[in-house]
């Protein structure tokens, strides 16, 4: 099937290239800091976890959200999605890949990375993460193009996927939880400490995952002949829309916990974060523009005639995306080693080699997913009617 | 052959690229083989010239020895290593190895460069300075 | 007998991971050559079970702390790097009032919100870094020192967001160029991996105390807590002491009297 990746439009290879080049760049810069350390980042002995760890936590909830398709149509038989299955683990899969990879560009000797698998410490829950993300990638590639291959010859997938299914099913939360359980065990951090982080992260998985699965619907029924299904995407809307609420909610609770007990070592990294500490305030910007995405996107999305406009939909799922993005994928890392343990504000703020090595990897994620749609929608195109007999192409 | 010329141009190239490491050497003096030198003025000093272990062994063997001596020294705290004749020696590169082999260029390197070997030990361990100074 | 060029990259690509995997099973599976009767402690080493140290403040001035700290930071190459984002350091002067967060009330003194103190690793009972470490880098001794295996360590930095105390500093570039007399003795870091006070455990394999209760005049007292008839033992149940955030559970081995 990987074939059908080398025949493509203009646009297509257009793509492939552009990617390529943004991925070379981040790969030079990448270099820069393999030969003179993480120095070149922003990260500090204050702040020892930056901008790459938090694009890792925000990628893991994206990669998780594949279930929010696949739990529907396989454990309940919502038929609607069963166009997109394979859409939604085709994004699982370049998400994990790019998780692994953000972990790789942080570690401090990325040449021992094998001694996490040759000393296993189970009380350790980095090494389980490693374990659970490996296991996830494994299950979705393993998925994925079973079924897909199923579908290009035009049968049912086989018997023996419907067992992996499950444990894909079940093993998505998993990743999730235990990358919330890296930050919720951690005596001395009090921003983290809290029971309802990993809460927090399958509620902000659900609404970023499955609305950046509608931005890519709408961009494949733009791009190719493959038509996701109007129904398909309004109920991955309706999915966005309450894990967005409770996403908030959730928010809202653990402001309530650090404001009603005024517990400084809660309070003052919120403090921090949506006010400014000490006179240090260089992210009060990106949590409050978050803050306002997320109210913009929760008034687009609960009022259901709005939600069915598509265009309203798309704006809301950009909001939800770059909302979480800044919230998941900055704020609550910096937010964790701010005030240190010491009381004391240590600034943190990504450097350009550290952003360039950053968008190399995001890079690679969408030249995977790029590819892998394009082998997915070819074969959709070819069967033309999906398994329940609809028209699945535009003409 | 379909597209036969895209196959055996893609042979060529293959062929080229695995082969390199030969045609690049085509021509060119052979190396010698390494002679580590052991006569620093500490080894010199010693009246019975023994490494910690026999010379073949340590030939053949001295990076399995040091990989044992840095478990056993950081991870177990074990500081003395019994030789199989009854010597001891207190397990350290810096303190016990390089004091009497202190000239790391004429005696480490010489090998390692002749099999294009890097050990990272050196860093963090520090060199000791040549001319069998401590 | 004809095969599909699929079937054939098949049986290749496993017989692959047969072949690689089966060689990498027997290298790691062989038996050593070495035995464990080969090794032995040295005699005059100090033994415990569980290493600690109280701090007498009243007798430590800003001078003797100085001492300390250069003679920590001498003896094991501890890099200077002039700057607060890449700084290294094992131990170091801390106001009351930021070693013990929470413990100072508005109605104090401005001497005692500002008195200096001395901060470490804190060789924790329970200690959370070693919890969180994913390859065993940093571990606990049996004599309770946590240590550092800086061979094994990957650098994820996982025990600095773990530690509720700021111990431990990693390595963001090349410490080499920074250090300013190298001890030969003792090995450097390279960049890329965390380092902490480690109590001077090469220091009690030989039979000295800590760089730093060498040069506290008594200062520093240092012992093994669980030998009851020990002096820190002694001191512990005379006076009153305090530990940095006991309240959370990693039952610091680092003691302090006011």
């Amino acid at each position: 099937m990987l074939e059908l990746a080398i025949k493509g439009s203009r646009k297509y290879w257009g793509l492939i290239f552009f990617l390529l080049a943004i991925i070379g760049i981040g790969f030079i810069f990448y270099l820069k800091q393999f030969s003179y350390g993480l120095g070149i980042t922003g990260m500090s002995r204050d702040v020892s976890w930056g901008f790459y760890i938090g694009q890792f936590t925000f990628l893991v909830g994206v990669a998780a959200a594949a279930v929010m398709v696949v739990l529907p149509y396989y454990l309940h038989n919502y038929k609607k999605f069963g166009r997109i299955t394979v859409i939604a683990e085709f994004l699982a899969i370049p998400s994990v890949i790019m998780c692994m990879l953000f972990i790789f560009v942080d570690m401090g000797q990325p040449t021992r990375v094998l001694n996490v698998l040759l000393h296993p410490t189970p009380n350790s829950v980095m090494f389980f993460d490693m374990l659970v993300l490996s296991g996830y990638l494994f299950w979705n590639l393993l998925v994925g193009w079973t079924v897909l291959g199923a579908e290009r010859k035009g049968g049912p997938p086989p018997a023996w996927i419907k067992p992996f299914i499950y444990i894909a099913i079940a093993w998505a939360p998993s990743i999730h939880i235990v990358t919330a359980f890296l930050y919720s065990g951690l005596p001395g951090r009090h921003f983290w400490l809290s029971a309802i982080m990993a809460a927090r992260f399958l509620a902000s998985a659900f609404s970023s995952g499955p609305s950046l699965i509608i931005i890519l619907c709408f961009i494949v029924r733009r791009f190719t002949k493959f038509d996701p299904g109007k129904e398909a995407i309004q109920a991955l809307g309706k999915i966005v829309t309450y894990a967005m609420i409770i996403n908030v909610l959730f928010l809202g609770f653990e402001f309530f916990t650090a404001f009603y007990s005024t517990i400084p070592g809660h309070t003052h990294p919120f403090i921090y974060l949506y006010k400014g500490l000490d006179g240090h305030g260089k992210l009060v910007p990106i949590m409050w523009l978050s803050t306002i995405l997320s109210l913009l996107a929760l008034i687009l999305l609960v009022i259901p005639q709005i939600r069915r406009n598509e265009t309203a939909l798309g704006i809301a799922s950009l909001s939800v995306f770059f909302a979480l993005w800044m919230d998941k994928g900055f704020g609550l890392v910096v937010g964790g080693f701010v005030p240190n343990p010491f009381e004391r504000v240590f600034e943190y703020w990504p450097t350009k080699p550290e952003a360039f090595i950053t968008l190399g990897v995001w890079g690679i994620g969408f030249l995977v997913l790029t590819i892998l749609y394009k082998i997915a929608t070819s074969v959709k195109e070819e069967a033309v009617f999906d398994k329940y007999g609809e028209k699945q192409v535009r003409t | 052959m379909y597209d036969g010329w895209k196959v055996i141009l893609g042979l060529i190239i293959f062929i080229g690229i695995v082969t390199f490491p030969i045609l690049y050497d085509i021509g060119k003096a052979s190396v010698p083989p390494p002679e580590p030198k052991i006569d620093t003025p500490e080894i010199q000093k010693m009246v019975e010239k023994k490494c910690v272990e026999p010379k073949s062994f340590m030939k053949t063997e001295h990076m399995v020895l040091l990989n044992n001596w840095r478990d056993w020294y950081v991870r177990e705290g074990k500081t003395v290593y019994l030789t199989a004749d009854g010597r001891e020696y207190n397990i350290s590169l810096a303190n016990t190895c390089m004091k009497c082999h202190s000239n790391k260029k004429k005696f480490c390197d010489e090998c390692h460069n002749y099999a294009a070997v890097k050990p990272y030990c050196w860093d963090c361990h520090i060199e000791p300075k040549e001319g069998g100074q401590t | 007998m004809s095969i599909s060029r699929r079937e054939f990259l098949k049986i290749a690509g496993a017989s692959a991971i047969v072949g690689l995997g089966g060689i990498s099973a027997i290298d790691i599976l062989l038996p050593g050559q070495f035995e464990a009767s080969q090794l032995e402690k040295n005699p005059k080493a100090l033994i415990g079970k569980r290493w600690g140290m109280v701090i007498d403040m009243k007798k430590l001035d800003e001078e003797t702390m100085k001492k300390c700290i250069d003679a920590c930071h001498r003896i094991h190459n501890v890099p200077n790097f002039g700057n607060p984002k890449d700084e290294v350091k094992w131990i170091w002067k801390e106001t009351f009032e930021h070693a013990f967060p929470g413990q100072e009330s508005e109605y104090m003194g401005e001497g005692m919100k500002n008195m200096p103190f001395l901060v470490l690793c804190n060789q924790c009972d329970n200690p959370p870094c070693v919890r969180v470490c994913p390859t065993k880098a940093t571990f606990k001794r049996s004599d309770g020192i946590v240590m550092m295996d800086m061979h094994r360590c990957i650098g994820c930095r996982f025990c600095m967001a773990a530690c509720p105390f700021g111990a431990r500093s990693f390595n963001w570039r090349d410490p080499r160029p920074f250090v300013k007399e190298e001890n030969k003795e003792y090995p450097t870091r390279t960049k890329g991996v965390v380092e902490k006070c480690t109590l001077c455990y090469e220091r009690l394999a030989v039979g000295l105390k800590p760089a730093c209760v060498e040069e506290s005049k008594g200062a520093l007292i240092f012992g093994d807590l669980a030998d009851p008839t020990s002096e820190i033992r002694k001191v512990l149940g005379l006076r009153y002491t305090i530990r940095r955030k006991s309240e959370l559970g990693t039952n610091p081995s680092v003691y302090y009297i006011i």
